[in-house]
């Protein structure tokens, strides 16, 4: 007997019972389902929803793997053991030690959140009878790279509880939340532990402990020396390649950047939204150093930091990329509509570096953008369906006159 | 004068076993079956008894609702079964065929100078009017009421489906008389969309013609109502296909209903898919085993792989169906299926899967889902391969949560499930499409009318 046929003796005689979705959540996971079509379409495309999930954790994989060479780099720079790297190739950073300090670091994140997200999903599909979805795949890979690399995973664990089961399972599951639930998690960490999520002491493993000590390293990011109108560190290459501190995978422009071409080629994440987002961003940028062009506020106010920053700059600081590319792009949470797309990015990118400007205390803006603009998607899409709706009522009114 | 429509929004899916452009004979089938799940929405009330002689062209029953909307038996011969389901609802009639085909004649309307109630006459008494469906709802028309136009598509984009050109060819004095008596019908115009001037359909007088090209489903009569004169609310428009008008067409010329048609047997299953020309409610094993099959596991499709019904190898030839495929049933595992790169199906995403690489390779696809049913997730892949001007995922949804209002709202007046077949099939979420609006369209004629 084939283990083909003996899970799907396996799945016959489960079927019905109560642990039948968890059953079948392991054995779809190995084999596509025989399930066949009835009436309707006799054949279906290829692509099934794991598939799709699939697909944007291959475009997350680069980030989370220099996010872990990342965490112990900043780990080891900061303590001066190591020198700084020169470009992304740098051979301080592609390092044995740098990966095992990080694997040893980030990876207990990702085991955390992947461990505590599926055990919620599996139990809601248990309880309510229906197939355990796909959608924590990516939501679990999210969110490990959005935190600050020292968060205690206990905080994860009980984040991770709340977003799934807040932020999702309360309103049917995938494909039915109104929040990202990514963002949910990270939204929960930001306003109950307000001192694990923002500072200077967060970024950059070990900084925590050691605050306050002699050997006391700093981990600001780059927005916090620009929010405190301090003089930023990184030049603009360091920014792009990603040597820089920051949550464990939004730092490498670059990969993001690959990562957004492998999705917007393998038509899984909406160009449109993330065109539209950078597009917003840089708007927003521009109306700031304009507003500093002509002296409105002067060197002394406490915006006139990050309102300086060239526009082209708020791009590369900040987790503005990696949330226009994995987290605006999320079809549940979008706009649904193709134009609705367009105005939905354009006022995430817009939003985000107004709130990034305007609260230094804690200057990254984009996910509480990307919430918030997630809470008006059906109002753009509404707009935007009436205006199918209005050009039907007046094929009538033409008719009648 | 023709107008050129072109279509850019859709999807070509080349499959293996398209028929060949020969036709063969269809050897006779010793019992003919009408299965009424092909008229839908009709309360069938049977005129015979079983064990009753039967000629062809001879009621069988007429719809409750129109007393004189007759169907009729394609063949004579001996009605041997009524099959009854729960509630005594009649599944299908059986009929035994005599060895000699007896045809009733009806006197013949003369087209030229023939009133509307003629025409509208002779179609319900010789039981070719529920060849005429009308939009909204996609049922037969109501033969009391009048259309603002007549659609006919002659140009047939679904995969495997019957080429219009080859088996129309020779029938255009049935099909110009079919025309003439329709354009009666209506105040507004008779649509006619073709390939262009090949096909048999472009010289037919008294009709508007629209030369039809692009992917499907340019074909689809939904997809060009909605460019050429769409349906608001009120409105109605009447469709017929080409090969129902050939019967029609011949009701006309004779007086004899003639429910012979050229079909296509198609499909990567059959050995030698090809043309035959049956009567309708043929037994499918007389031509099926006639050009052999592939493999023991098959499905066989009354009518094309995307919007056909499922029968089997003892089952019947459908009422309008032109085509008949045969694939192979795909109910078996695949290892890693969701996540190894593909090339063997298609898609129209590109997330490792590369039939986009190989746009003119034709592709053996089965039955198998390729994954399970979910919620919708994916927005924006449905609006590349539907060219009506309505949102495809937000007139569904309306339909699941069933509000009337917005169903209405967002142009549930112009689909038909047919329209929904392609967004259906590319569907990552494994949604029944077609299934969800044809519920809606039924909610909408309980509760509106």
């Amino acid at each position: 007997m084939s283990l083909k046929s003996n899970l799907h003796d396996l799945k016959e005689k489960y079927k019905g019972k109560k642990m039948a979705p968890a059953f079948n959540a392991l054995h779809t996971f190995l084999y596509l389902p025989n399930d066949t079509t009835h009436n309707g379409t006799h054949i279906k495309a290829a692509d099934d929803l794991k598939r799709t999930m699939n697909t944007v954790i291959i475009a997350l994989v680069p980030c989370l793997i220099f996010g872990i060479f990342n965490a112990g780099y900043q780990h080891y720079l900061a303590l001066g053991e190591i020198e700084s790297a020169k470009g992304f190739l740098g051979a301080s950073f592609w390092s044995l030690d740098n990966l095992i300090l990080g694997a040893w670091t980030v990876l207990p994140l990702v085991i955390v959140s992947y461990g505590v997200g599926l055990a919620v999903e599996f139990l809601f599909a248990v309880i309510k009878g229906h197939e355990v979805e796909e959608g924590y795949l990516v939501t679990g890979m999210l969110v490990p790279l959005i935190v600050p690399i020292d968060i205690p995973l206990w905080m994860l664990a009980v984040a991770v509880v709340f977003g799934v089961v807040i932020g999702k399972e309360v309103f049917g599951g995938t494909g039915m939340n109104i929040l990202n639930p990514a963002l949910t998690i990270r939204a929960f960490l930001f306003f109950a532990y307000p001192t694990w999520m923002t500072g200077d002491k967060v970024w950059v493993h070990g900084a925590v402990e050691r605050a306050g000590t002699a050997d006391a390293i700093s981990g600001e990011t780059i927005l916090g020396s620009y929010a405190q109108n301090n003089a930023v560190a990184y030049d603009y290459w360091d920014m792009f390649w990603g040597l820089i501190p920051g949550s464990v995978g939004e730092t490498s422009k670059v990969l993001i950047i690959i990562g957004a071409l492998f999705l917007i080629f393998t038509k899984v994440g909406s160009w449109r939204i993330i065109v539209s987002t950078l597009i917003g961003a840089l708007a927003m940028g521009l109306i700031f150093n304009g507003v500093v062009d002509s002296g409105w506020i002067s060197e002394t106010s406490k915006f006139y930091g990050l309102m300086s920053v060239p526009f082209w700059q708020h791009l590369i600081i900040g987790s503005i990329l990696f949330g226009a590319v994995y987290m605006a792009t999320d079809p549940v949470t979008a706009s649904q509509t193709n134009k609705g797309k367009w105005i939905y990015g354009f006022l995430i990118g817009f939003i985000s570096i107004m709130i990034r400007v305007f609260n230094p205390a804690y200057p990254e803006g984009v996910f509480l953008a990307i919430l918030l603009m997630n809470v008006f998607a059906p109002t753009i899409d509404h707009y935007v369906i009436q205006g199918n709706v209005k050009h039907r009522m007046n094929r009538i009114k033409v008719k009648a006159a | 004068m023709s107008k050129d429509i072109r279509i850019k929004k859709g999807l070509n899916i080349n499959l293996v076993g398209a028929a060949e452009l020969v036709t063969s004979k269809a050897s006779l089938s010793n019992v003919y079956v009408l299965n009424l799940q092909d008229f839908h929405g009709i309360s069938p009330k049977i005129l015979i008894k079983e064990g009753a002689e039967v000629k062809a062209g001879e009621a069988l029953f007429y719809n409750k609702k129109h007393e004189n909307m007759l169907f009729v038996s394609p063949v004579s011969g001996e009605l041997i079964e009524i099959k009854r389901g729960d509630r005594r609802r009649i599944i299908s009639l059986k009929i035994s065929a005599s060895k000699t085909q007896e045809h009733i004649e009806h006197a013949i309307p003369n087209l030229s100078n023939a009133s509307i109630a003629d025409v509208k006459a002779f179609m319900l008494k010789t039981g070719c009017w529920p060849f005429i469906k009308q939009r909204p709802y996609d049922v037969i028309a109501d033969p009391e009421t009048s259309p603002k136009s007549i659609f006919i598509s002659g140009y047939a984009t679904a995969p495997l489906s019957a080429n219009l050109d080859y088996t129309l060819k020779g029938k255009e004095k049935e099909l110009q008389a079919a025309v003439t008596a329709l354009s009666k019908l209506t105040t507004g115009k008779v649509h006619v969309s073709h390939s262009g001037s090949g096909s048999p359909l472009a010289d037919l007088q008294g009709v508007e013609h629209h030369n039809i090209s692009g992917p499907h489903p340019a074909g689809l009569v939904g997809t060009q109502i909605n460019k050429i004169d769409p349906i608001n609310k009120g409105e109605l428009v009447w469709v017929a296909s080409p090969q129902d008008l050939v019967i029609i067409g011949e009701a006309f010329l004779t007086g004899k209903f003639n429910a012979e048609r050229t079909i296509a047997l198609a499909g990567s299953s059959v050995k030698n898919p090809k043309y035959y020309t049956a009567i309708i409610g043929a037994e499918i094993a007389t031509f099926l085993y006639a050009s052999g099959v592939n493999e023991e596991k098959f499905r066989v499709i009354n009518g094309d792989v995307l919007t056909g019904v499922k029968s089997s190898q003892s089952g019947n030839l459908g009422y309008y169906n032109t085509t008949v495929t045969a694939i192979p049933e795909g109910d078996d595992y695949e290892f890693f299926g969701w996540n190894k790169p593909v090339f063997n199906k298609i898609s129209n995403s590109r997330a490792l899967t590369f039939s986009w690489l190989t746009p003119h390779k034709k592709f053996d696809l089965d039955t198998n889902t390729n994954g399970e049913h979910r919620n919708f997730v994916i927005t924006g892949s449905y609006e590349e391969v539907f060219p009506l001007d309505i949102y495809p995922m937000q007139i569904l949804k309306a339909c699941l949560y069933k509000d009337l209002d917005e169903m209405e709202a967002l142009g549930m007046y112009e689909v038909a499930p047919e329209d929904f077949s392609l967004t259906e099939f590319i569907c990552v979420s494994k949604q029944p499409h077609q299934d969800i609006i044809r519920k809606g369209l039924d909610l909408m004629i309980k509760e509106i009318g």
